[in-house]
């Protein structure tokens, strides 16, 4: 396999992208060449060290406050990764958990959770997120907890559906006859065949949750201040744009390479596990 | 058909009903209104005074009740007043509402119209240049957060190019259809178009690919169709009922588009009318005009259904 072929096959650039930006999230502290919090009037907009006026000291640049752009990000990340592993995981967690019994016991329970997943799915989630968090305060916790509330539907749906169809198969009827019991079957005989769902809808769902963090922290209802936040850098350095482009070109451009590597990683693991899923 | 219908509008309205009793909730747990004229101990109002005001504003009344007073209210239009103003928030939404319809519907007209044909050209054209560069438009727009997007617009397109201007819908006073007003709207149109293009792009595309590969398809090509007749006759009508159905649900995504770029581009429509609603903590603002989209966003959602029922014919006898 030349390396070109490779490439094309697997997803190795979003890969990378994606590991990056994990490690980043883990060993930030270490690796900023400034304290992104310390802001110094001298350097303020400094340009990206390829410009004139620009230095390699300040990478990215400054902002207005003389703070390094790409210790913001770097810090930035953390949080970012923080709140959308914490707010993916329980939103998919619950999700697959109600989808499963959903799908396994059908019947009431399952209209229910279905009207609720429908009703869910026709409100505009951002607009109620911001007046939960309004309401709420602005908080970590809070900001994870809203954002959960965005990505369990999708999981229900997927899993309710897969479930339905696993569970009339001859090797789950076998289970019950050889005496196993309802939850024993869910976990260990459903369960194995929908998590690759699982993963693709987490995989997928990333990319939207950290598009609406980043709205949430650009309409001052995200991640709380004095965290860093990649969608307020962009909100709090719009003003400055025509003197200082590079404020909030970074980081929308790290925002947007994120999603898109989450988004093409969440294809190509779709395609891998079922290729019936395509058309999603 | 009908039953399709019926059951549909049915939960449209249920849902409705419970985003309204959510809002309200929402509203309620804000803090006590009365608050808002009194802090006790602070404003030196005596017992009697607060008394006397929540007897006049109903506060005394049981929840339900109270929900049930403001439900009626709010169904005939009657938002109460802003905070900030003490204006009518239905005057100030109504005002609002034709520039964000505007917005709305020049970027579902340029979403589709850039959307549905690169979906066909890039599905058509597999693996070929122009079925990158559109898979390449898509997967740009489906990731990059749209205040961004908005933002290096302004920096291309009005700081560095200097040919379109920024800020507000354009002067008052002159119409819609002239160059003058109309490239106000250019920017923003297509900044909020992007992402939903994108979407149907990509929808369009794996429709097509689908019907392209169909037997009837080959069958036409084979007996010596013209190519171009096969395309848009025999496989597009086909291809377009999914995108189509999808495109008012792309519609109702407006709604929180619009929030983040009437901001930016200081279009004064009913989404900054919410955003500065945040801004000033203005809760009876917020609270309505969070509802007014969710109305909107259902209703779009249940115009979605219907479409589909009338497009499917496997609902259409049902």
């Amino acid at each position: 396999m030349s390396p070109l072929e490779f490439l094309r096959r697997y997803p190795v650039i979003p890969a990378v992208i994606i590991v990056t930006l994990l490690v980043t999230a883990i060993v930030g502290d270490w690796i900023v060449p400034h304290n992104p919090e310390r802001a110094d009037l001298l350097v303020r907009h400094t340009p990206p060290f390829w410009m004139e006026e620009g230095s390699t000291d300040y990478f990215l640049g400054t902002d207005a406050l003389g703070r390094d752009v790409l210790s913001k990000i770097i810090a930035g990340a953390r949080v970012t990764v923080l709140v959308v592993v914490a707010a993916v995981g329980t939103g998919v967690i619950v999700g697959t958990t109600i989808g499963l019994v959903a799908g396994y016991f059908g019947g009431l329970v399952d209209d229910i959770v279905m009207r609720i997943v429908d009703a869910w799915n026709i409100l505009p989630g951002l607009l109620i997120i911001l007046v939960v968090v309004l309401v709420l305060g602005q908080g970590l916790w809070t900001l994870i907890g809203v954002l959960a509330m965005l990505s369990w539907p999708g999981a229900v749906r997927l899993v309710r559906a897969e479930t339905l169809s696993l569970k009339s198969r001859e090797y789950v009827s076998l289970a019950r006859i050889a005496g196993a019991s309802n939850s024993r079957i869910m976990l260990r005989h459903i369960l194995p065949g929908v998590i690759n769902i699982v993963i693709v809808t987490a995989t997928l769902g990333t990319g939207n949750i950290i598009l609406t963090e980043a709205a949430l922290s650009y309409l001052g209802a995200g991640i709380p201040p004095p965290e860093p936040s990649w969608g307020r850098m962009i909100s709090e350095e719009r003003q400055y744009i025509d003197a200082a482009w590079w404020t909030s070109f970074f980081p929308g451009l790290v925002i947007a390479m994120v999603v898109m590597s989450g988004n093409f990683l969440g294809d190509w693991f779709r395609d891998r596990f079922d290729p019936t899923l395509r058309q999603l | 058909m009908r039953r399709y219908l019926v059951r549909k509008l049915i939960f449209a309205i249920i849902t409705l009903i419970v985003a309204t009793i959510f809002v309200f909730g929402l509203s309620r747990m804000a803090g006590d209104p009365l608050l808002l004229f009194a802090k006790p101990g602070g404003y030196g109002m005596s017992q009697e005074r607060i008394d006397q005001l929540s007897q006049k504003l109903g506060l005394d009344k049981p929840l339900i009740v109270q929900y049930l007073v403001w439900l009626g209210r709010v169904l005939t239009g009657d938002f109460g007043q802003t905070i900030v103003s003490e204006t009518s928030v239905s005057k100030l939404i109504w005002e609002r509402a034709a520039p964000t319809l505007q917005l709305a519907v020049a970027s579902f007209i340029l979403s589709i119209l850039m959307g549905v044909p690169l979906g066909v050209l890039s599905a058509v054209k597999r693996g070929s240049m122009s079925d990158y560069v559109s898979r390449t438009i898509a997967l740009v727009g489906q990731a990059a957060p749209i205040f961004w997007v908005c933002i290096m617009a302004i920096l291309l397109f009005a700081v560095t190019l200097d040919w379109l201007p920024v800020g507000t819908s354009g002067p008052d006073g002159v119409s819609f259809w002239t160059w003058a007003k109309f490239k106000y709207l250019i920017m923003p149109a297509f900044a909020l178009g992007w992402g939903p293009a994108a979407a149907l792009l990509r929808l369009t595309r794996s429709a097509m690919l689908e019907v392209l590969d169909s037997e009837y398809v080959t069958l036409a090509r084979a007996k010596g169709t013209n190519y171009n007749v096969v395309i848009w006759k025999h496989a597009f009508r086909n291809a377009i009922l999914q995108p189509l159905t999808t495109s008012a649900i792309v519609l109702a995504s407006f709604v929180t588009g619009a929030v983040v770029v009437e901001r930016i581009f200081a279009w004064p429509g009913v989404g900054q009318l919410m955003t500065d609603a945040v801004w000033n903590n203005d809760f009876p603002t917020l609270t309505s005009t969070v509802l007014v989209f969710t109305a909107v966003f259902v209703a779009t959602n249940f115009l979605a259904d219907m479409l589909y029922g009338v497009l499917n014919p496997v609902i259409r006898y049902d």
